[in-house]
């Protein structure tokens, strides 16, 4: 176990450095000298040699992505083109705000996932398992940014009941449960909500109906185990799995929530990022993007420890 | 009862015979005559085969469909209602009409949905047969470059690489192939390793099968099932990602009609004429979860696990 736990944690060092690398490479693919996204395209000809010099993008790529490691190793993301403030100052609060958001739609998606998948797989074939298997099927396929437009156009044009747009006057920095501020978040959330809850419901059907299927399950019940004991041993032997589909989704949520967040305006990576492409600020686009993949490949490490310390059947050498 | 006793079955095990003699045109039947016979039987499949062949019909014969031009708009037919005379489905934030549009538009969404899946299904099968048939140090290499593209959430990806590059249609559709391509490395792989250990193949290559021979003849006709199978269940995300970029303003450009783009330009109507504003979206939603019931239906009548 500890072996492994060491191997594993090592493993993702490599990931990581790769990771950076293909952020690294994210500015020099981008058509134009990749000096653009340091100094203005206006700057005079010898301050950009200058900057060239400094920033050390007259040397050969190994090396510059050395210089860049560094400096990314110490916090300094840059300098955003549009603003002139440091990446970071930006992306702290926005990260704040996405990762608020993804938390209260997983929080919603695994709940309503965990419950219809559950039914669904005790009760295959019933009409309850066809209305769950539906409703994950449409959660998967809906282009969920369209989703908040229909959400937005039912309960904030037609209704008025929510606002459409923002994240309420104080925003993550100023955050309180308050209706004021929880109302902002009922939209996006529920609209970002969709795509776990499809996926959670399909893996936790499969799961689950694969369980009840075995003979344990039929033993517990031939020995007159109530309902509830035997409801109990399932859940046990489909948390492991259940709970590293979710982890995962998490992190997608983080990833994916650009089109929701610039469906409704609310001011995280998300929107971050589309401002950043609007005004090609790829500074703001390389930081973020190395931010929310290295907490994918954090969060990724995490599930895995978490499988292998919950489930007792993963002998991991 | 017959009285022809003489060819009635007497005992259990001719009865048996019996059975299966009459049981055997249909098991003699081929695997895709099989699978054709369950897909018939199944009314979902059919009826998501039956729309997406329509829309692509629709689609394919646009021009002589639209009862209007796709570009020409009128700033005194700005955003009508669902059902104004002449223009069925209303018409857009410059007067274009919708119906048209969405005929027109349903080409570029569906192209840019469909070629980057069937690119990566192409390029990630080669790679993932490759490794896993060759195994060792060639596997090693091309399954730590996809670990590494796993790292990155799909949508995030796909943003990132057409973000860099700049908008436009082939940029979208170079980010989400390579999106799409890890993926399908992965199952590309993990059923070539399965196939690979099996004992026709040993067979194959103790007889002499050289490499290229034994991978055409013997593994592919029972790896391409699988992997095609899950390369269809990408054609939904493909679908939404694709006019997800557009709606980011990363894919097609304004005027050219698109699903996803047209979204997003109607996105300000959504206070005029809301059921105008969200028709686009209600195209890419049936068009996605058809694709989806259909991949569905044909793994189920292919039998693939997984």
């Amino acid at each position: 176990m500890i072996r492994y736990l060491i191997r594993r944690i090592l493993y993702a060092v490599p990931i990581a450095l790769a990771v950076g690398f293909v952020c690294f490479m994210l500015v020099q693919i981008a058509p134009g000298d990749p000096i653009n996204a340091i100094v203005p395209p206006d700057a005079p000809g010898d301050v950009v040699e200058q900057v060239r010099r400094e920033y050390g993008l007259d040397k050969p790529l190994p090396v510059q992505f050395g210089i860049w490691l560094m400096k990314v190793a110490q916090g300094d993301l840059g300098r955003s083109l549009a603003t002139g403030r440091t990446v970071w100052s930006d992306l702290s609060t926005a990260i704040g705000n996405t990762l608020l958001l993804a938390a209260v739609a997983a929080l919603l998606g695994f709940a309503l996932g965990c419950i219809l998948g559950g039914l669904a797989g005790t009760f295959r074939g019933s009409l309850l398992d066809r209305v769950a298997v539906g409703t994950a099927v449409a959660g998967v396929s809906v282009p969920h940014y369209w989703l908040g437009m229909v959400l937005v156009v039912i309960f904030s044009v037609q209704l008025n009941w929510l606002p459409a747009m923002g994240a309420g006057p104080g925003g993550s920095a100023d955050w309180s449960w308050d209706w004021e501020q929880v109302k902002h978040l009922i939209l996006p959330a529920v609209t970002l909500s969709v795509i776990p809850m499809g996926i959670v419901t399909r893996t936790v059907r499969g799961i689950v109906a694969e369980i009840m299927n075995q003979e344990f399950v039929v033993a517990l019940r031939g020995k007159g185990l109530t309902r509830r004991g035997v409801f109990l041993h399932v859940v046990k032997n489909a948390a492991p799995n259940a709970l590293a589909v979710m982890g995962l989704q998490l992190g997608y949520l983080m990833g994916g929530s650009i089109l929701v967040e610039t469906v409704f305006s609310w001011p995280g990576t998300g929107l971050l990022l589309n401002n950043a492409i609007f005004q090609r600020d790829l500074p703001v686009l390389q930081g973020t993007i190395l931010v929310l993949a290295m907490f994918f490949v954090a969060l990724n490490l995490v599930v895995d420890l978490m499988q292998t310390a919950l489930d007792p059947r993963i002998r991991r050498a | 009862m017959s009285m022809t006793t003489t060819t009635a079955p007497q005992t259990a095990a001719e009865a048996e015979l019996a059975v299966q003699a009459r049981q055997a045109p249909v098991r003699s039947q081929g695997y895709w005559a099989g699978v054709w016979k369950r897909l018939r039987r199944d009314p979902v499949t059919v009826a998501c085969a039956l729309i997406l062949l329509l829309m692509f019909l629709a689609i394919v014969f646009a021009p002589l469909l639209a009862p209007h031009d796709p570009y020409q708009g009128s700033m005194l037919r700005r955003l009508r209602a669902i059902g104004t005379p002449g223009y069925l489905l209303g018409t857009d934030e410059l007067g274009r009409d919708m119906l048209t549009r969405l005929l027109y538009g349903g080409r570029l969404s569906w192209f840019m949905g469909i070629v980057p899946v069937a690119i990566a299904f192409v390029v990630g099968t080669v790679l993932g047969v490759l490794a896993g048939y060759a195994g060792g140090k060639v596997n090693m290499a091309i399954m730590r470059v996809t670990d590494v593209f796993y790292a990155f959430p799909s949508v995030l990806l796909a943003v990132a690489i057409s973000g860099a590059l700049g908008a436009g249609i082939l940029n979208a559709i170079l980010a989400l192939t390579l999106v799409f391509i890890p993926p399908i490395i992965r199952v590309a792989e993990s059923v070539t390793t399965g196939v690979r250990s099996l004992d026709f193949v040993d067979a194959a290559r103790a007889s002499g099968a050289g490499a290229f021979t034994v991978v055409r003849v013997h593994v592919l006709g029972n790896v391409l099932g699988p992997i095609f199978i899950y390369a269809t269940s990408l054609i939904s995300v493909s679908m939404i990602l694709a006019s997800g970029l557009s709606f980011l303003g990363l894919g097609t450009k304004p005027p050219e009609p698109e699903w996803g783009l047209m979204l997003n330009t109607l996105r300000t109507a959504i206070y005029v004429q809301p059921w105008v504003a969200v028709l686009p979206g209600a195209c890419i939603f049936v068009t996605s979860i058809c694709f989806n019931l259909l991949s569905d239906g044909l793994r189920q009548a292919m039998d693939v696990k997984g």
